[in-house]
């Protein structure tokens, strides 16, 4: 069961696994805790317990987060994103998923499943974040990611079929731009068969636990980076102190380097893509490079860092299907352009390594 | 010669400055009387002060500078604030989460806060959501009016885009509710963020009564003195703003008190970089000095429980001062005696048992310990050395915890006390060493206050054209340094101190959001005001 306690702790782990992307998640967390204080408690369903017939929806805001904090929802349009879906497949939907974990993505299916009464998924769709929607693992094993409805405050509501994922995120993109930079959508509909095979497990589980371990070490004078660092099976590769950001608009995203003290330099592109020590690359995407306050444990987005903020670079390994020929190229360094082979953090960086 | 004047919840603190002859400034005379109820006694009492200190004419004074915490306490006690209602534009969006959704029950009563949700509103690209319906915010004005709402914020989403929304709106509920109540417009407070704007734009209206008498007082005060010099109040960031602008915006001084404080710290401490502890009569504040400036707070900043995203500096502040209650004992803690958060504030000098009041206050203890010398130390004989030595470990050990937090990283930072209350505080933190003391640590923030400066600032979103970046940074960094000037600061003296550029993702057409500070020394003209 996820109850609105326990949403605190989801947000702050959700914003972590967003490795840098997601924006900010308490408007997520306030959406969720108002739904579940209306609806009562969401029970949370492992994945490898979906009957073969689940009819799965997933729901998610796609849209620039800057925008969503400004232009908030108006509430029904995330329970109408999937209720739109279901109708046109003729499918009564039984369970509510996340396609990603992160930011405001883990949040906006609490909100979901609440309102409609159905439970949730414990698991998603990358068991990380990513900025493009053909970037799931249901997608990579052969999950449409259409039909997908799209819908808005204004009650505007479309449904997309399209050949390919990356047709239904170019459309999409458009779209959601003429609605104002944010939309609720859902796509990815899945079998409970599917979901099963495809789907990450305890996601959701994951992120409360990061979160509790988070502020649960900062109460307890311990490290908070080092508490995350457990949960998520990572590993600190570098603290230091932002010494440059670089940031440059290219095609819409926002794409920069940080540059850390000591010699630690950040890549990213919306989330955390790349992270070289003394020369070195340590570590690129699909793994997942996290960056903490070093003091207090809370992630750090990409649009936040700034020039003498502490921070620690932890580094994950993501899913062992992200690391298939087929994923690499959906999100592999080369898809953002960047001319290297993926590097995974346990082939460099060990036990006991750096700082 | 300038005066600086730090009006505190308990104590209000003055300093005559003028310019030193090898550079910077000179404490010609420092002085420190309570905070009267009425702040206009207060000010007088500090100006005869000083002039008794060392005599000066009136008409040698060039400006007069005051920080008060007198706004932001009014929050933190939830006194004084009028009914108020939030009226936001943008439906059918941001229905979801409406006004004052995370704030502290205590604060929605305190301001009787009543929310509305009307049409209107804009999309980022300036589109609208929804034509403002005139007949519905007259009837949100009836219903307000109803409800004795004196002071109306109004909200519109994407109005730093543009205020359109808000100044339509602002003149139809005007004309119902009359020209008595004031409405405050978020887009002249806060940045992008709708609910943290619209939550400061709140509490600004919330307090703009208060700010009317408290301005006119302090005017009064100053003027009555035969001081002509203009005057000035110093707001979040360490610059200043004149009393009209005051009167509008008293969210402005929220951070004043600490920021005072730590600049005047550096002065005096000759440390550019280091915490400071400012310990008043209500809280104790804490921030962190680079290079003789606070560090600024990265993310939204919570004040009484509510979140705002005005820019402010880093400050974490604990409910500890000298006025804080001392409790011995209480379900939360079982095992020794509570000091703070409430206070007694200025009623220090009727309330506390050295005054021979009947509350036993954080004071009392410092007294009691030999560490003050002020009222009747027989009236704290009785205090039992237990509980004195338990009261003081607890200050310790509190405040020490809020140093340790704004800490950013392992190595020592040499920790500043200044403020009246700073004796509460012992020799040393365990663990983060000695803790420095300097001359005139009880006036610091009156310091802060009178070699505050003036500044600009430019805070939009550009689309920026291919090819056209460098002249569009330019541009907004030009526009700051002339508002500055237009602030009254002096052109030769006005450098741009802050610089930020974040293109902002999956926005069209490579929409940018620039900020620039600049800030400059205050022009000084020997005027008359009327």
């Amino acid at each position: 069961m996820l109850t609105a306690e326990d949403l605190p702790a989801l947000a702050r782990g959700a914003a972590l696994l967003g490795t840098g992307g997601g924006g900010d998640p308490y408007l997520g967390r306030l959406l969720a805790q108002r739904a579940l204080r209306e609806h009562g408690p969401v029970p949370l369903v492992d994945p490898a317990d979906l009957p073969d017939d689940a009819a799965v929806f997933v729901v998610a805001q796609m849209g620039a987060p800057t925008v969503s904090v400004e232009k908030l929802p108006a509430y029904d349009e995330i329970g109408r994103a999937v209720t739109a879906l279901a109708a046109h497949l003729g499918v009564t939907p039984t369970h509510v998923a996340c396609i990603e974990a992160g930011g405001i993505n883990s949040t906006i299916p609490v909100a979901g499943a609440a309102m409609l009464g159905l439970p949730l998924v414990d698991g998603d769709g990358m068991g990380r974040a990513f900025p493009e929607l053909q970037m799931v693992l249901p997608g990579v094993a052969g999950v449409p990611a259409t039909p997908m409805s799209i819908t808005d405050e204004q009650g505007n509501t479309g449904v997309l079929h399209c050949p390919t994922a990356k047709w239904a995120e170019a459309l999409a993109r458009c779209m959601t731009i003429t609605m104002g930079c944010t939309a609720i959508i859902s796509n990815y509909p899945m079998t409970g068969a599917r979901a099963r095979e495809t789907m990450i497990r305890g996601t959701l589980g994951l992120c409360v636990r990061i979160g509790r371990a988070i502020a649960g070490a900062r109460a307890g004078f311990t490290d908070p980076v080092a508490a995350a660092a457990t949960e998520v099976g990572g590993r600190v590769v570098h603290t230091g102190k932002v010494v440059d950001v670089e940031r440059r608009t290219t095609t819409g995203f926002a794409r920069g380097t940080a540059t850390l003290s000591g010699g630690c330099v950040l890549r990213f592109q919306n989330e955390h893509l790349i992270a070289e020590v003394d020369g070195t690359t340590v570590v690129t995407t699909p793994d997942l490079i996290m960056v903490l306050d070093t003091a207090t444990g809370e992630p750090v987005t990409t649009e936040a860092l700034r020039f003498g903020h502490r921070v620690s670079v932890l580094a994950a390994p993501a899913d062992p299907r992200w690391h298939t020929p087929e994923a690499i190229a959906v999100v592999g360094p080369r898809y953002f352009g960047y001319d290297t082979d993926p590097v995974r953090v346990h082939d460099t960086v060990t036990d006991g390594a750096p700082v | 010669m300038r005066i600086g004047i730090d009006v505190g919840g308990t104590n209000t603190d003055a300093v005559l400055l003028d310019d030193a002859p090898s550079g910077g400034v000179r404490v010609l005379a420092a002085v420190k009387s309570a905070t009267t109820d009425d702040v206009t006694s207060g000010i007088v009492g500090a100006l005869t002060g000083l002039q008794a200190d060392h005599p000066f004419s009136p008409g040698d004074v060039d400006a007069v500078m005051i920080g008060t915490t007198h706004f932001v306490n009014a929050l933190v006690e939830a006194r004084r604030l009028a009914p108020t209602a939030a009226l936001r534009l943008g439906l059918p969006a941001t229905a979801a989460l409406p006004p004052m959704v995370d704030w502290p029950q205590r604060l929605v009563d305190a301001t009787a806060g009543r929310g509305y949700l009307a049409h209107g509103g804009h999309e980022f690209d300036g589109r609208r959501i929804s034509p403002l319906d005139p007949d519905e915010l007259r009837r949100h004005a009836a219903d307000m009016a109803a409800h004795g709402v004196r002071s109306v914020a109004i909200s519109s989403v994407f109005s730093p885009v543009t205020s359109e929304c808000e100044l339509a709106a602002a003149e139809i509920i005007a004309e119902e509710l009359g020209p008595d109540v004031p409405i405050s417009l978020s887009h002249e407070i806060g940045r992008v963020g709708l609910l943290e704007r619209e939550n400061a734009t709140i509490v600004n209206a919330a307090l703009r009564e208060l700010a009317a008498h408290i301005v006119d007082a302090l005017a009064g005060a100053v003027q009555g003195q035969g001081i002509t010099a203009p005057l000035y109040l110093s707001q979040n960031d360490g610059t200043l703003m004149d009393v009209a602008y005051t009167r509008r915006y008293p969210v402005a001084t929220f951070a004043s008190g600490p920021t005072n404080s730590m600049r005047g710290a550096a002065v005096l401490s000759g440390l550019g970089t280091c915490a400071v502890v400012d310990v008043g009569g209500t809280t104790s504040d804490v921030g962190v000095l680079t290079a003789g400036f606070p560090r600024e707070a990265a993310v939204e900043v919570s004040v009484a429980g509510v979140r705002t995203n005005f820019r402010m500096p880093d400050v974490l502040s604990v409910g500890i001062g000298g006025g804080s209650l001392v409790r011995t004992g209480s379900p939360e803690r079982p095992d020794g005696p509570t000091v703070g958060p409430d206070s007694v504030g200025y009623r220090l000098t009727e309330r506390a048992l050295v005054f021979g009041g009947d509350t036993l206050t954080a004071t009392d203890i410092a007294v009691a310990a030999g560490r003050a010398d002020i009222g009747d130390r027989s009236l704290v004989a009785g205090l039992s050395r237990e509980l004195v030595t338990a009261a003081l470990d607890r200050i310790a050990s509190d405040v020490a915890d809020v140093v340790d937090r704004m800490r950013i990283s392992a190595d020592p930072l040499p920790v500043v006390a200044v403020g009246g209350g700073s004796v509460l505080l012992p020799e040393a933190f365990p663990g983060l060493g000695a803790v420095h003391r300097p001359e005139n640590f009880a006036v610091a923030n009156a310091i802060g206050a009178a070699i505050a400066q003036v500044g600009g600032e430019v805070d939009r979103v550009y689309a920026i054209e291919p090819g056209r970046r460098d002249a569009v940074v330019d541009a907004a960094k030009q526009e700051a340094v002339d508002r500055a000037v237009a602030s009254g600061a002096d052109p030769g003296s006005v450098a741009l101190v802050d610089f930020d550029e974040v293109p902002i993702p999956y926005l069209p057409g490579n929409a940018t959001r620039i900020r620039a500070k600049a800030v400059g020394d205050l022009r000084l003209e020997r005027t008359v005001t009327p």
